[in-house]
């Protein structure tokens, strides 16, 4: 089971789980996934040890995606 | 995967600001001591001037050694506060950012966390140690610390509201996409000698600076 989680003022909300072979749940998450980009949010998956990629289209086969909010110098 | 790319989106945003890559850090390094000396100097030449001129100008002249002493300390004060702790919110919502962080980290970096509030990451400008609003970047076994402020934007909604693993996490997940412009989003508040910002360090967070030296990538 993959998820979509959002961190936010609970520590972590999960936004969508989908299996690859179930196309109502993929859909579901795909929809979640943009409907947070276009709050401002960034999606990441973990890309290895020590390594980050952010994407753009739910990558289905992720076990986890992690949604961040933008940055800045301070 | 559809991934963007390496560069952090925040940094494409600067695009006035130069990225920075390890030739530049060193040279906004000496930039920054070349700085402090401006400030420093001055108030050591007026002490010994004083004290050549008129030996009993000596309480002026202690003055003005002062001066010179206080002006690094207040830098490296600024530096360390980058890693000081936000206030904390409910039990509930921090054991589960703190859950998350660990899942994206080590064992040795959750037990520091654990120990410190602070996560140690390599990478390839030096050794990071990540807090909940900046990092200090140590990029070689000696020499200057780097003292990053950054941190999630506040213009966001709900920004504010993040428990201190899920601000770390933040941090990290930037990190690790893009060090280069992370360093580049992020302000630099302090690049100094690694004892001076050690002394000014809480007691308890000292542990992750003495570790730095074995976390590079």
């Amino acid at each position: 089971m993959s998820k979509l989680i959002r961190m936010d003022h609970t520590g972590h909300s999960t936004v969508a789980e989908w299996t690859a072979d179930d196309p109502a749940a993929v859909e579901a998450a795909v929809q979640a996934f943009r409907a947070e980009l276009s709050r401002g949010y960034l999606a990441m998956v973990t890309a290895g040890p020590g390594q980050a990629e952010q994407v753009r289209e739910l990558p289905l086969n992720a076990d986890l995606v992690i949604l961040r909010l933008p940055i800045v110098g301070g | 995967m559809a991934a963007i790319g390496e560069v952090l989106p925040e940094a494409e945003a600067l695009y006035w600001r130069p990225r920075v890559d390890a030739a530049r850090l060193r040279h906004r390094g000496r930039l920054w001591t070349l700085n402090l000396a401006f400030h420093v100097v001055p108030f050591l030449a007026a002490a010994a001037l004083l004290m050549w001129a008129q030996p009993l100008a000596l309480p002026v002249a202690l003055a003005s050694l002062a001066h010179a002493w206080v002006i690094p300390e207040l830098y490296a004060q600024r530096g360390a506060n980058v890693l000081r702790p936000r206030p904390r919110k409910a039990d509930g919502p921090e054991q589960r950012s703190v859950g998350l962080l660990g899942d994206l980290v080590d064992h040795e970096a959750r037990e520091l966390h654990a120990r410190t509030g602070l996560v140690l990451e390599p990478g390839r400008l030096g050794a990071w140690i990540v807090g909940e609003a900046g990092a200090v970047l140590l990029p070689g076994r000696r020499g200057r610390a780097y003292c990053f402020c950054i941190k999630v934007d506040a213009a966001h909604p709900g920004a504010g509201e993040l428990p201190s693993g899920d601000r770390i996490a933040h941090l990290l997940l930037a990190l690790r996409s893009d060090e280069q412009g992370f360093a580049t989003v992020a302000n630099l508040s302090f690049a100094g000698a690694r004892w001076r910002l050690r002394r000014r360090m809480r007691s308890e967070m000292r542990p992750a600076l003495d570790a730095a030296p074995g976390r590079y990538a």
